[in-house]
């Protein structure tokens, strides 16, 4: 026991990289929404970014601790605090038995993470401990759940300090087989549309709004149901698009106009209801220029950390501790 | 040499960055679902390099794939030589298969978009009941949700379009009906397809040792039986198998 849930929000669920190999019994993979924060996790926890993470969408909750337990805080920047003092976010951190995290709602983005040393520990499914909401696999965390890891694992006082992924912004996407059935003005005026991320959006897609009229695809509600991945762009029977994210159906009769790029669902999936999006075709050649972009940024993090000072504000009995002799670094 | 249908198949296209897409036909025709299923069956089985995920649609077979160790033009190459092996056409169906029985209520309050069905198919609602309960339909491929089957075909009076606004919501074990097909629903979902009737057959028991009920080529019909009969079969389905009846289909 490591971690017991006091509150929290609506919409939190065990996360790790997703559940591969079941597309063909229409099972989609799941995962987080945003892989990335599952990277910057690991980096600061120095352990593998296949460990299980909460995913809080929206919105936090209030934790108690069971034990000494590190832990790191990644994804939509959220307010931290350990027993009322704040901690920043993006950032690994130590929690004493008996201490109390609380994590706020989403200040920008749409997803926070709380990663734990060793990550967190719930019974694997078919290879992998993603909760898939809509498949039922798995359940929202809630109130006096305990989430379990293991003793002592991580390490704490490491920071980092990534681009900004949660205000929405310009989106690369990849024609795929259904975009010719869009005639070339629509592809055009799709690519020229400055979208609004709607209020409607959840694990297994997103809407997104414009002005005008639709982004209709020709004969298209009697396209015959057809493979979905996730970062397909969909549009429904009245034009309107969404991005399907990894809680998506595996096939599909409505029309998918373009495929976002793997390493822009991060961005995709943390832009705020009503931030913008727009969408830049590239050749699969440019996609895989910025996809190896995407990985070498990947094997970076490991350096890009940085220690953690704290501000001494921030630390509530400083006067105990003893600063003079060496005991406390001055990183911690 | 291969029979093609129409010179447009077999078509390879890309899937978004990393996947790969091999139709057999852009409509729905026993002999391109057959060839799907085969061709995928084929790449499984010669476990390709770099080849992360497959799987079959009603009438393509998808390929997820590594792009760091296989490159597109590779991979093209590779399914454009594999597709000269055989007639994939006229591949045979995959061994093992099923005949299920499944109980289903046909309209009412259960599935009330049976009457909207029938009347856009040109006939009664005890006509449309009739026809869609005596037909025998294949599960052409499991997608959508987990184990979730598309089946068919149906007859041609029953190539109906979705409805261009979605219900919100069908329940788990719903019937519903588009373009000759049935899908049987794996869980609550919102659709375009018409609900037509209702079972209580779980199609996906994650519970179970067999998480997956059903596989591509199994056959299934739907037979009519009234409300109060699935209500008893409801109280007593802690095996998920809504009272449906299963035997094997020899080869």
């Amino acid at each position: 026991m490591t971690l017991t849930v006091l509150r929290i929000g609506p919409a939190c669920t065990i996360q790790d990289q997703g559940r591969i190999g079941y597309l063909d019994q229409g099972l989609s993979r799941s995962g987080a929404a945003d892989i990335l924060a599952l990277h910057e996790g690991a980096a600061l926890l120095d352990q593998s970014p296949e460990l299980a993470a909460l995913e809080m969408a929206g919105m936090g909750g209030e934790f108690e601790a069971t034990q000494s337990t590190y832990f790191a805080l990644t994804g939509a920047p959220m307010q931290a605090s350990i027993d009322g003092s704040p901690v920043p976010w993006n950032a690994s951190h130590q929690i004493e038995a008996g201490q109390r995290l609380v994590i706020g709602a989403a200040l920008r983005g749409s997803y926070g993470y709380l990663h734990l040393g060793g990550g967190i520990d719930v019974p694997e499914f078919l290879g992998s401990r993603s909760t898939h909401l809509t498949a039922k696999i798995g359940r929202v965390v809630q109130q006096d759940d305990m989430l379990n890891s293991p003793k002592g694992a991580g390490r704490a006082g490491w920071k980092l300090r990534p681009k900004d992924r949660f205000s929405g912004g310009l989106l690369h996407v990849v024609a795929s087989f259904q975009t010719s059935l869009f005639d070339q003005s629509t592809l055009d005026r799709f690519a020229a549309t400055s979208f609004t991320r709607g209020a409607r959006a959840n694990r297994m897609g997103m809407q997104l709004e414009s002005h005008g009229p639709g982004f209709a695809a020709k004969g298209q509600l009697n396209i015959l149901s057809e493979i979905i991945t996730p970062g397909d762009i969909q549009m429904t029977g009245t034009g309107n698009p969404f991005i399907l994210l990894p809680e998506c159906q595996t096939t599909g009769g409505y029309p998918r106009i373009a495929t976002v790029l793997p390493c822009d669902i991060p961005r995709a999936a943390q832009t705020p209801a009503g931030a913008e999006i727009r969408f830049e075709f590239v050749t699969l050649e440019e996609a895989a220029t910025l996809q190896a972009r995407h990985s070498a940024d990947l094997i970076r993090l490991n350096s890009q950390i940085e220690p953690l000072v704290r501000n001494p504000h921030d630390i509530p009995d400083l006067l105990s501790y003893q600063l003079i002799d060496g005991m406390i670094s001055a990183t911690d | 040499m291969t029979q093609v249908p129409d010179h447009k198949f077999p078509r390879v296209r890309t899937v978004g960055y990393d996947g790969l897409l091999v139709s057999f036909g852009d409509t729905m025709e026993e002999s391109s679902n057959r060839a799907a299923l085969a061709f995928r069956d084929l790449i499984d089985s010669e476990n390709w390099e770099g080849v992360l995920e497959t799987s079959a649609t009603l009438a393509s077979a998808y390929i997820r794939f590594d792009t760091k160790r296989l490159s597109h033009a590779d991979l093209d190459a590779r399914v454009r030589g594999a597709l000269g092996h055989q007639d994939w056409y006229s591949a045979p169906m995959p061994m093992g298969r099923r005949f299920w029985r499944v109980p289903t209520v046909y309209g009412g309050e259960l599935a009330p978009q049976l009457g909207d069905a029938a009347n856009a198919a040109g006939l009664s609602v005890e006509e449309a009941i009739r026809r869609l309960s005596e037909t025998r339909v294949r599960v052409l491929t499991i997608g959508f949700a987990p184990g979730q089957p598309y089946l068919g075909p149906l007859r041609p009076e029953f190539n109906i379009p979705r409805l261009q606004d979605l219900t919100p919501m069908v329940p788990e074990g719903a019937l519903v009906l588009a373009i000759s097909q049935f899908v049987l629903f794996s869980g609550p979902t919102p659709t375009g397809w018409r609900h037509v009737g209702q079972t209580a057959f779980r199609c996906f028991r994650p519970e179970a040792e067999h998480s997956f009920a059903l596989r591509p080529g199994d056959e299934m019909q739907f037979v009519p039986i009234s409300r109060d009969a699935l209500e008893d079969i409801r109280a007593n389905n802690a095996d998920g198998t809504g009272g449906a009846t299963c035997q094997e289909i020899k080869q």
